[in-house]
């Protein structure tokens, strides 16, 4: 019988990557300089088979962090019950290390529209989110990190920004953070606002986990650039700055790289979590 | 500040490529956010196609890449995910391939995507532990006394189309497919889920052990069907592919 570990009690700050089934007999030879994964959570709310296989073995071995991308915790609608029901089986079983989900909603009329939705940051829908957060949480039975999204627009009703709309909620609800640099960098390209001014108005010591992933280029309407977080390209050269910036506020901090489409070899992944311990390293405690 | 949410019409127009974008959404400057708004509807619309994509590889094959972009794309309007679960997202592509006016011509495209949609249902199916070879080195009369479980990850589908054929000449390599009906079961040794052709009788065969009938009975029902029902070959197939686990007698 599985015997869920307990030989880590935190993410490392060490380079983690997304787990992708691509990697799995390269990782099994060497994951170096990799120290830990995380998964999203849907791909492994199925019953059992390799999948299931596969998240037992990395959970034995590795610090775990479990990404939730379907929560839908910035929602209009109540959570989907059996959705909450799988996710506290999966923490359950695979006793992950870390549990994070997203400033977003994605389901709406129960129909799950399979993308990271924006919400306006007004005092309704932060009471909203907060409340989904304690469901989860109690669920769960842990603190959640929460991730800062990417936006392509902005609500003209919204009447907090970002950073204190985070940092309010972690407050209220206990949670912790999870500050994804490129996200930053996308939304303040897209908004025109400073980078560095967002990561100095977010509450760093509440941060658990630091995201890196590439984004693609775009325009709007206007011909002014608009970023997309496809999670399909090696991490940009200024969100490598950003996260230097980042580190220098927060100290070394769990980072992990994202690459979901058009997933590369296993040692173009490897050289991007090389460089995030190459900038772990400048920051080291 | 706007007194009226954009919140809801910004879900509404989401699946909705005919929908004006929604009042009240802005870009860094303040003007409104035009197109940006479109990077959502795009987001959703490629991603799910994208998962059809991967899902019903065959089906993909038979339409051809464009054809199965346009059907995807209103398959993913009208039948969104219902649940978080991307894994089990096309359950109704089928039923929905069958009634698509435009694809008439084009009947047994259902049953492929059912079969399709089967394989990946076994993918994520529980794991079991299969029956020990030695239970079957018994007298003839214990034997046929047996009952079995059924392996969670086994699938049957039955088609007056040739769905076996069609699949395995779009996947496997297999032979032009012939004109005839067709039943399958889909069997997973370990990780990995096969389809397997079965021959006259061999459904309801596996259908009454499903019922938890002694193998005797259910070979008499299967023979009731099919006078050339070959016992040997299903039972063989079942036992080779771990299909069978724990016995009551």
């Amino acid at each position: 019988m599985y015997d869920a570990h307990h030989q880590f009690d935190a993410l490392p700050p060490a380079p983690g990557v997304g787990y992708k089934p691509q990697h799995w007999s390269d990782i099994l030879e060497n994951p170096a300089p990799v120290q830990w994964f995380e998964v999203h959570a849907e791909n492994y709310m199925g019953d059992g088979g390799r999948p299931i296989a596969q998240l037992r073995y990395l959970a034995e071995r590795f610090a775990l962090s479990i990404h939730g991308v379907g929560a839908s915790i910035g929602g209009a609608e109540r959570l989907d019950p059996d959705h909450i029901a799988r996710l506290k089986h999966l923490v359950n079983w695979a006793n992950p290390v870390s549990f994070s989900e997203h400033l977003a909603w994605s389901t709406h009329d129960s129909h799950f529209l399979n993308d990271l939705l924006p919400l306006p940051y007004t005092t309704a829908t932060l009471t909203r989110v907060c409340d989904h957060i304690d469901e989860v949480q109690s669920a769960i039975g842990r603190q959640m990190l929460l991730e800062n999204p990417s936006s392509y627009l902005a609500f003209a009703e919204s009447t907090w920004d970002e950073p204190d709309f985070l940092e309010e909620i972690a407050r209220r609800t206990g949670c912790g953070l999870l500050l994804d640099v490129n996200n930053v960098f996308v939304s303040a390209t897209n908004l025109g606002f400073s980078p560095q001014s967002y990561i100095d108005a977010f509450s760093v010591h509440r941060v658990g986990e630091i995201h890196l992933a590439g984004h693609d280029e775009d325009h709007d309407d206007h011909g002014k650039p608009l970023l997309i977080d496809a999670h399909g390209a090696e991490v940009a050269e200024p969100v490598w700055a950003l996260l230097d910036y980042t580190l220098a506020r927060s100290g070394p901090r769990p980072l992990l790289v994202e690459w979901d489409n058009d997933v590369p070899e296993w040692p173009i992944l490897a050289d991007e979590a090389r460089r995030a311990a190459t900038a772990l390293a400048k920051v080291a405690a | 500040m706007s007194d009226i949410s954009a919140e809801a019409p910004f879900r509404d127009a989401l699946l909705d490529p005919s929908q004006a974008i929604p009042e009240g959404l802005l870009d860094g400057a303040g003007t409104p956010a035009g197109r940006r708004y479109d990077v959502y509807r795009n987001n959703i619309a490629v991603s799910l196609t994208e998962a059809l994509e991967t899902g019903f590889p065959a089906v993909a094959k038979l339409l051809g890449e464009q054809n199965f972009k346009g059907v995807a794309g209103f398959y993913l309007r009208h039948h969104p995910p219902k649940s978080a679960r991307m894994m089990f997202y096309g359950q109704a592509f089928g039923e929905f391939l069958e009634s698509f006016e435009p694809l008439a011509k084009f009947p047994y495209l259902g049953d492929v995507a059912r079969l399709e949609f089967a394989l990946r249902e076994s993918y994520h199916a529980a794991d079991h532990i299969a029956l020990d070879p030695q239970t079957f080195a018994v007298e003839p009369e214990a034997l046929m006394a047996l009952t079995f479980r059924l392996a969670p990850s086994m699938r049957l589908i039955s088609s007056p189309w040739p769905v076996y054929s069609l699949w395995a000449f779009n996947m496997a390599g297999g032979p032009k497919p012939i004109a005839g009906a067709q039943d399958v079961v889909i069997l997973r040794t370990e990780f990995d889920p096969e389809p397997h052709l079965l021959g006259s009788g061999g459904r309801a065969f596996i259908e009454a052990l499903a019922m938890q009938t002694t193998l005797g009975d259910a070979y008499e029902e299967a023979l009731a069907i099919a006078p050339d029902f070959d016992l040997s070959s299903v039972l063989s197939l079942l036992i080779a592919q771990g299909a069978l686990q724990g016995t009551t007698q």
